[in-house]
């Protein structure tokens, strides 16, 4: 309600905030102690039960009017951003929520005076604690940004200082806002680290960035944030390339600290779900502009606008049902008889049998790596096995070895019955055609020099399928498959968007019919939207084609609506393996449970489908 | 940070002893017979088995090539064949000349070239960038010697600022040398200092888009402390990965630069040893040159591992 107020009803405010407390926002809280009750962390569980009282915000903290921001590109000003309202009272958290594109980012590097390159405030006014801070002088934005606003960015790996020891770079904020001088300083920078969740603080506040870990080096960025006790902590996506468990015990502790001190938070973010579990109110921004706003379990539970629809709906929902084919968007005709594997034996396409990779690390006084740890199980042809696990738990090594691209160092993968990597000659060509690869970057994994044709014709042209005709009208029909207009053909990847990009590379991995398709990360890259939609492609061509995958991700929340089973990993180790519905309703395994705890949202998707 | 060190000296030591096999059987490889050209044409075949004997040369290549190591490292580099004058004292009075100048046009290549790098990369688009780049491709192009004889009969013959040529050690009177050499370093400075202004401003504008900068911006950092402590710092190891190489063309420069402003150092020794076909002198400078090389080297990598802390791991 307050997170976008149009100018009339200032004032109002507080007893629209009132009345929101009897409706939906009183549902959310209960909503939110429930998540609460189920975390072990510290901070959540200070909200209350049920009878908790809706938190009455302060004045407004930050109030943006019709804020209009461009960028020029060559003679034309380009808006990134038009007329957005936005209000953060004190002690409120506003979620602002988009797609790649919708100008959230934008928004927030206004807010600072920190718009990158040609950017520019066209129009519009940004008032901070009733100060009009829209065209403020240099010398106002460097005592504004750090002092009074705090910024956490998005990628821990990319925003320290590599050559600064930690603890320099937090003391530097206190000295450069006269807070701290001297060993004060020092001994504070210490004390912030600490407070940041980094144990041993003092010793690790002389070591540099590549010594931390990338939640460690979040937890620093945070302290550098929150050093000089701002009134606004502007937080960029700042979980979004970090692990889920990690990315909760962050968030968790960061809401601790901005709830003790009473700051105001500003947090962008793709995620909806994260938005409902942390934030008071969710502005919801497309293209450019605020299409609605409102308190986060009302927007959520009762979206008004087509676009907030859309994108409740396309949610990865733990709860949800594997997706169903939606009418009319078939990709094959049946009655066309499209090539379909035989799936009815359900004789498996993929057998990995203790499957154990040892990778031997270079340099004195180390020792080797288990990437991957006696893993075994089968992929059932014509279904989906999801591969579950965070970074280092060896998915991707996994999938590089039932792809050939990397030797097992014992045990081994069968494609059919055919040992992947020991195959010669012609069988060998056999297991590398009946399973085709689908990557994660599909700006990176398609060659930006060659047609979409070419692209999509290679494999055919590799194992030798048919004449140039044929294949053309086989590229022409394997484009109709992934539902891309034929007209796209000619054009190369940079004129595609990401989601038509991974189309050409879905559409490259089935033209020689394989009976395997690895995904690896395929659609984590995505927008939320554009997810959805490959996702629904990859369930229509597995119901038409009948095609196994292996899908790897990290992703738990996309497993249900992909996946038949799934094999949770850890640390090299097969956790947990079983039907879809058996693991993730039922988990035998603590990290099981841990790893479903952690997706941000997952008591208010179960809400929504309760 | 130690061991790392350790290592990297240990391969210095053995691409050292290299390059001291390459030079004597370089020298070896040389048209001509050092006793032919000591004992002259018309000596009889005794007298020349006697120069030979005199020399070592009638020893095995092991065997001779242990004695010149042996000299080497008891800091005797020979005679000079033409003068018969010992090339250690030929060196000892050239050397420091050289030292001066390249010393001087170090330190005008790295002010000038980081300098208007920086100011390149922080003006980009503006016309200082223009004017930086323009400048650096003038001096790219033009050779420094035309640069240098340019110099002399504009600063020197004309203007009179500058002394056309001659030494002054700065140890006697520093600031006469400063005014002798100001001239010769800049020519032989700003053809570096080209260089290493490009590869900076490169180098600065990929981490004035870096992520990490603009963290240091959102913290409230002045603009001043963005720019080196951030910026600046994280491009040095570019910086100093050019300086390091373009050390090799100081040299090379220092022949051609001492030779227009007429200044007694190595450079010259060379050029002379060259044209009198001064085997021993040649040898002396060689090896010299290689090993100044080798420490160049060494220098660099001892400052990588001072500079980005990432290195130190990896030994």
């Amino acid at each position: 309600m307050s997170g976008v107020t149009r100018a009339a009803d200032d004032g109002s405010g507080a007893t629209l905030r009132g009345r929101a407390a009897e409706g939906a926002g009183s549902a959310f809280r209960a909503l939110r102690a429930r998540v609460a009750g189920s975390r072990d962390d510290d901070g959540a569980s200070e909200v209350a039960a049920e009878a908790a009282p809706e938190k009455v915000f302060g004045p407004p903290l930050l109030e943006v009017r019709g804020l209009t921001v461009t960028y020029r590109t060559g003679e034309a000003e380009v808006p990134a951003v038009v007329d957005v309202d936005l209000t953060v009272r004190e002690g409120e958290r506003v979620a602002v929520v988009g797609e790649s594109g919708s100008g959230k980012s934008t928004t927030a590097a206004a807010l600072i005076g920190l718009l990158p390159g040609s950017g520019r405030v066209a129009a519009g006014t940004i008032t901070f604690a009733g100060e009009d801070v829209t065209h403020a002088s240099d010398a106002r934005l460097l005592r504004l940004r750090g002092r009074e606003v705090g910024l956490v960015p998005q990628d821990p790996m990319s925003n320290l200082n590599p050559v600064m020891r930690v603890g320099a770079q937090v003391e530097e904020v206190l000295r450069a806002h006269g807070l701290a001088t001297g060993r004060a300083a020092k001994e504070r920078a210490v004390e912030l680290l600490g407070l940041a969740g980094i144990p041993d603080a003092a010793r690790r506040a002389r070591q540099y960035p590549h010594e931390f870990s990338g939640g460690m080096r979040q937890r620093v960025l945070i302290a550098i944030a929150l050093a000089c006790e701002p009134r606004l902590l502007v937080a960029d996506e700042p979980t979004s390339a970090l692990d889920v468990t990690v990315q909760r015990q962050i968030l968790d502790h960061l809401e601790h600290l901005t709830e003790a001190a009473g700051t105001s938070m500003l947090l962008v973010t793709h995620d909806l779900g994260l938005a409902a579990d942390r934030a008071d109110t969710v502005v919801v921004m497309s293209k450019g502009r605020v299409v609605e706003s409102g308190p986060a379990a009302r927007l959520l539970t009762d979206p008004q606008h087509a676009y907030t629809q859309r994108l409740v709906a396309a949610a990865p929902s733990v709860s949800a049902a594997r997706a169903q084919v939606r009418p009319g968007t078939r990709a094959v005709d049946r009655a066309a008889g499209p090539r379909r594997h035989d799936t009815a034996d359900g004789a498996p396409v993929l057998r990995v049998e203790d499957v154990t990779k040892v990778y031997r690390v270079r340099g004195r006084g180390a020792g080797d790596v288990t990437a991957v740890d006696g893993v075994s199980f089968v992929v059932p042809a014509g279904t989906t096995t999801a591969v579950v696990g965070e970074s280092g738990s060896g998915k991707t090594t996994l999938a590089r070895m039932a792809l050939g691209l990397e030797a097992p160092t014992s045990g081994r993968l069968l494609v059919g019955d055919d040992v992947v990597g020991e195959a010669t000659g012609a069988r060998r060509r056999a297991v590398r055609r009946a399973m085709q690869p689908v990557f994660q970057d599909p700006y990176a994994s398609l060659d930006p020099t060659m047609s979409v044709e070419r692209l999509v014709d290679e494999p055919l042209r590799v194992f030798g399928e048919g004449d140039r005709a044929s294949r053309r009208r086989r590229v022409g029909e394997l484009l109709d498959q992934v539902s891309l207009p034929r007209d796209a053909a000619q054009r190369r990847p940079a004129e595609l968007s990401g989601g038509q990009r991974q189309r050409v590379a879905i559409a490259r991995a089935l033209a020689v019919e394989p009976r395997l398709v690895v995904l690896d990360e395929a659609v984590s890259a995505l927008d939320v939207l554009v997810q959805d939609q490959v996702l629904q492609l990859l369930h229509q061509l597995q119901e038409d084609l009948g095609v196994a995958y292996l899908f790897i991700t990290h992703d738990l929340a996309v497993v249900r609506q992909v996946a038949h089973a799934v094999a949770v990993m850890r640390h090299g180790r097969l956790v947990e393996h079983g039907s879809v519905d058996a693991v993730m309703s039922d988990p035998q395994e603590d990290y099981t449970r841990e790893l479903l705890a952690a997706i941000p949202g997952a008591e208010f998707y179960a809400a929504r489908a309760g | 940070m130690g061991r790392y060190l350790f290592h990297r000296a240990w391969q210095s030591l053995v691409t050292l002893v290299l390059a001291s096999v390459v030079v004597f059987l370089g020298v070896r490889a040389l048209p001509g017979d050092p006793a032919l050209a000591l004992a002259g044409e018309e000596a009889t075949p005794e007298q020349l088995a006697a120069v030979r004997a005199d020399l070592g040369l009638d020893q095995s290549l092991p065997v001779q090539y242990g004695r010149y190591v042996g000299q080497l490292l008891s800091g005797d580099l020979g005679e000079s064949t033409r003068t018969g004058q010992p090339v250690a004292d030929l060196v000892a009075t050239t050397l420091p000349v050289t030292a001066w100048l390249s010393l001087y046009a170090l330190v005008v290549a790295v002010a000038l070239g980081v300098g208007a790098g920086v100011v390149a990369a922080v003006r980009r688009g503006r016309w200082q960038e223009w004017a930086v780049s323009t400048t650096s491709v003038v001096l790219l192009s033009v050779p420094s010697f035309w640069i240098g004889i340019l110099a002399v009969l504009v600063l020197a013959v004309w203007a009179g600022l500058f002394p056309a040529s001659g030494y002054v050690s700065p140890l006697e009177d520093p600031l006469r040398a400063l005014w002798h050499l100001t001239m010769p370093a800049f020519v032989l400075g700003t053809a570096i200092a080209a260089v290493v202004m490009r590869q900076t401003r490169a180098s600065m504008l990929e981490t004035l888009s870096a992520d990490f900068v603009r963290t240091a911006r959102a913290k409230g950092l002045s603009p001043r402390r963005v720019l080196g402590r951030y910026a600046l710092r994280n491009s040095l190891v570019v910086v100093v990965t050019v300086v390091g190489l373009q050390l090799g063309g100081l040299i090379s420069g220092a022949v051609v630069t001492e030779r227009i402003f007429g200044l007694p150092g190595l450079g010259r020794l060379t050029l002379d040893a060259v044209f009198t076909r001064d085997y021993a002198v040649i040898q002396a400078v060689v090896i010299l040159v290689t090993a100044f090389y080798v420490v160049i080297n060494l220098a660099v990598d001892a400052l990588y591992s001072l500079l980005d802390p990432r290195v130190r791991v990896d030994a």
